[in-house]
């Protein structure tokens, strides 16, 4: 039923930067709204894609060309899993000192400690367990917005989300009774001890990022590149031979030209075979690509159709 | 994280924003399978997701498209959508962004908050529910979707009428639909920005021009392509709502004063225009203008802008900046109220509003009337229940530079919301300002 698209359709898209000016404006529209309405906002910054054009776009938000000294009116917040690819944690602070921003890490492995997360196993993906600690700097920094760069169509659970959603004093989303979100009035009301995350980037699609990207020129760690690296064939994924995942014994590791799509957990992230060296190649694969984003490389989307669904409603982002 | 420098210092309206329409249908006239065919032909579904979709229907059935669209369990389980969903598609031509509102009737809400700030409403029709009689009545759910989406000023409403496949005579099954609203829409002062012939099972009409129906126009994703997006009020007295105050932007060198950052609602603003800062009556003259961090000469309607004044005056958030003699500020005005909280609307209370950037009380003094949303007939009505829409007359406490919400959607528009739980209790928009009280 799905006919071969022709391949010029593809590659020449008529979309011109247009597009991206409207989804940038309305970005950098919603970047300001959380900076003005809430009194301590925080912008989760992974050193991951799309943190890093939420980044971008903060910078083109509150600093002037000419001005770049001036520090954004909020500090960057990591959920270190201790889990995570040694470059990114590098390209994080790299990015840091270069832009003058101030970063706070929580750990997950203090949670750990504290007793607040416990792991089944040691092995176990830590992605599910990003929840508490997030929850626990969000008490300890009263942070009462959460800016991230979670985007409507990465999964249908999110296709549901508003801009500006509400949780309650247990960080909890109530997907049943989500605040009518009408033009740009948003309802910025809280009660003490709930907050809002702000999604600025919630109508853009893998395709804008990867464009915007582009056209920005923006800094990217090494991994959404093309690059060699170890890694063995599990159920039609390409799993990373790291220092958490060794491979087994009956496993046949493999050299192949990689790159992420998306940067988690070191556990539950995987890349795809790829000789994309830079944006504009990467576009051109997007551009053809007919795996989704989360289905080719995360682990932990595949147990079940609703497992976004729970997480979210425990907090997560 | 260098900044893409632009050469060009004026800055037109954006010209090819994305088209964001709404989805309007009842239960069962094929909504979530006309998404589901757009985002096939439109290939926003990947393998994967098609993967699922055929794991569900099992070996040699047909993949049910509508099944694309439901996301959350509880939709899942009683199989009908409970919120908005919004998806995205893209053709050669445009960005699309689709914002699925449920139709049954208790979830009204969800229609209201998918029409605000939608370029465009696609109303389903299904044919198989009608009487194909001589004259076709219209099912009373079809008429308040397209009133609905007519009370918000969305610009275009299209009508798909679908299952043309499954009538005996599509031709003149199709005529005589086609006529019915047609009838309606005169009757209700609108004109249609287009009639459908679809199957969206089939995907007719959709994005493969057909023969259904007897019908040689254009695709339904054809039309939509070429809809005009000049939802922007590019004309009128320039007006617009602070934003965001930002800190001294310092250059290194020397003192410079704060830029005031606001999406421009109305006209434009250009370097050297004088403006006056509503409430206080202060004026001032704009001596920079930015655009995302980028120094411009002029923005327009639709764009957030930054502006320098060249006289260090107060103004904080939900201020306004204006033409001089421009904003003409009332406490009282008559609106149409659209109540989406399972609390009654109740007169006399006091609400949390929303103006702009300005949150501010205010009070329904008066319930005019109740609309029948099937007929925007008003009936006398003393309270406003869940997912009705009614005229009513509101004070607020500090005076505002309202304007009728048919020629401005945001000096035109307030949210209410409830002071004790702080959920978003309605949408105020304003026909008239009064003056006096």
């Amino acid at each position: 039923m799905n006919a071969p698209t022709p391949l010029d359709r593809l590659l020449a898209p008529d979309l011109d930067d247009a597009h991206l000016e409207a989804l940038e404006e309305e970005a950098i529209f919603i970047l300001r709204e959380t900076a003005a309405a809430f009194e301590r906002a925080a912008l989760l910054f992974s050193g991951g894609k799309d943190s890093c054009v939420v980044l971008h776009l903060a910078q083109k938000a509150f600093k002037l060309e000419g001005s770049r000294k001036t520090r954004l009116p909020f500090p960057l917040l990591h959920v270190d899993t201790g889990h995570n690819f040694p470059e990114v944690i590098e390209f994080r602070d790299r990015i840091v000192e270069e832009l003058g921003e101030k970063l706070v890490v929580a750990h997950l492995e203090d949670s750990i400690a504290r007793g607040s997360v416990r792991l089944a196993s040691a092995g176990e993906s830590r992605n599910g367990h990003q929840s508490v600690t997030l929850m626990e700097a969000v008490d300890e920094h009263r942070f009462d917005a959460l800016i991230g760069g979670a985007r409507r169509d990465e999964e249908k659970a999110r296709a549901k989300e508003r801009i500006l959603s509400h949780r309650d004093s247990f960080g909890q989303w109530q997907p049943k009774n989500q605040r009518p979100e009408l033009w740009t009035l948003f309802n910025t009301r809280l009660k003490p001890g709930e907050h809002m995350r702000a999604f600025p980037i919630s109508n853009w699609t893998e395709l804008d990022v990867w464009l915007y990207i582009q056209r920005e020129r923006i800094a990217l760690p090494g991994l959404y590149y093309t690059h060699r690296r170890d890694v063995v064939r599990k159920k039609g994924l390409l799993v990373p031979v790291t220092a958490v995942t060794p491979p087994a014994p009956d496993e046949t590791v493999e050299s192949l030209p990689v790159r992420f799509r998306t940067v988690g957990d070191m556990t539950c992230t995987c890349p795809v075979e790829s000789l994309a060296a830079d944006a504009a190649d990467v576009v051109a694969e997007t551009l053809l690509v007919t795996i989704s984003e989360r289905g080719a490389t995360r682990m932990d989307d595949r147990t079940s159709d609703a497992s976004m669904e729970r997480r979210k409603k425990e907090g997560y982002f | 994280m260098g900044f893409a420098l632009r050469d060009d210092a004026d800055l037109a309206p954006i010209a090819r924003r994305p088209l964001r329409f709404l989805t309007a249908g009842s239960v069962d006239d094929g909504k979530s399978t006309l998404i589901g065919r757009l985002l096939l032909d439109g290939r926003a579904i990947l393998a994967d997701q098609l993967d699922a979709l055929e794991a569900r229907a099992g070996g040699g059935e047909p993949i049910d498209l509508a099944l694309l669209t439901d996301g959350l369990e509880a939709e899942r389980e009683q199989g009908i959508t409970i919120d908005v969903a919004y998806r995205y598609f893209a053709t050669r031509e445009r960005k699309f962004i689709i914002a699925d509102a449920p139709g049954h009737e208790q979830y009204t809400r969800n229609m209201v908050t998918a029409a605000a700030g939608s370029d465009a409403a696609v109303v389903l029709v299904d044919a198989t529910k009608l009487d194909l009689g001589a004259t076709v009545q219209l099912l009373a759910q079809t008429r308040r979707h397209a009133l609905l989406a007519q009370l918000l000023r969305v610009p275009h409403i299209v009508f798909a009428v679908n299952k043309l496949d499954a009538v005996a005579d599509a031709t003149a099954a199709f005529a005589r639909v086609r006529a019915a609203i047609v009838a309606f829409a005169a009757e209700a002062g609108f004109a249609p920005a287009g009639i459908v012939p679809i199957s969206a099972l089939h995907g007719d009409n959709v994005s493969r021009p057909s023969t259904l129906g007897g019908y040689d126009g254009p695709t339904l994703l054809a039309l939509l392509e070429r809809l005009p997006d000049d939802d922007v009020a590019t004309s009128g007295a320039a007006l617009l709502p602070v934003q965001y105050v930002g800190a001294d932007a310092g250059s290194g060198a020397g003192h410079r004063p704060r830029v005031l950052w606001g999406r421009v609602a109305r006209g434009e603003v250009s370097v050297g225009d004088a403006l006056e800062v509503f409430p206080s009556g202060e004026t001032a003259n704009v001596t920079e203008l930015y655009v995302a961090g980028t120094s411009v000469g002029r923005v327009g309607a639709g764009r957030s802008a930054g502006l320098v004044l060249d006289r260090q005056l107060d103004v904080s958030r939900g201020d306004w900046l204006a033409a001089p003699g421009s904003v003409v500020p009332s406490t009282r005005f008559r609106a149409t109220l659209a109540w989406l909280d399972s609390e009654p609307a109740v007169i006399g209370r006091r609400y949390w509003l929303r103006h702009g950037n300005r949150w501010l009380h205010g009070r329904i003094a008066a319930i005019v009337s109740r609309l029948d949303i099937a007929t925007l007939a008003g009936h006398e009505a003393h309270e406003l229940g869940v997912n009705e829409i009614g005229e009513v007359i509101v004070e607020t406490q500090q005076a505002l530079p309202l304007a009728r919400f048919a020629d401005d959607r945001v000096a035109g528009a307030l949210l209410v919301v409830d002071a004790a739980t702080n959920r978003t209790s309605g949408a105020l928009l304003v026909r008239e300002a009064l003056q006096g009280s």
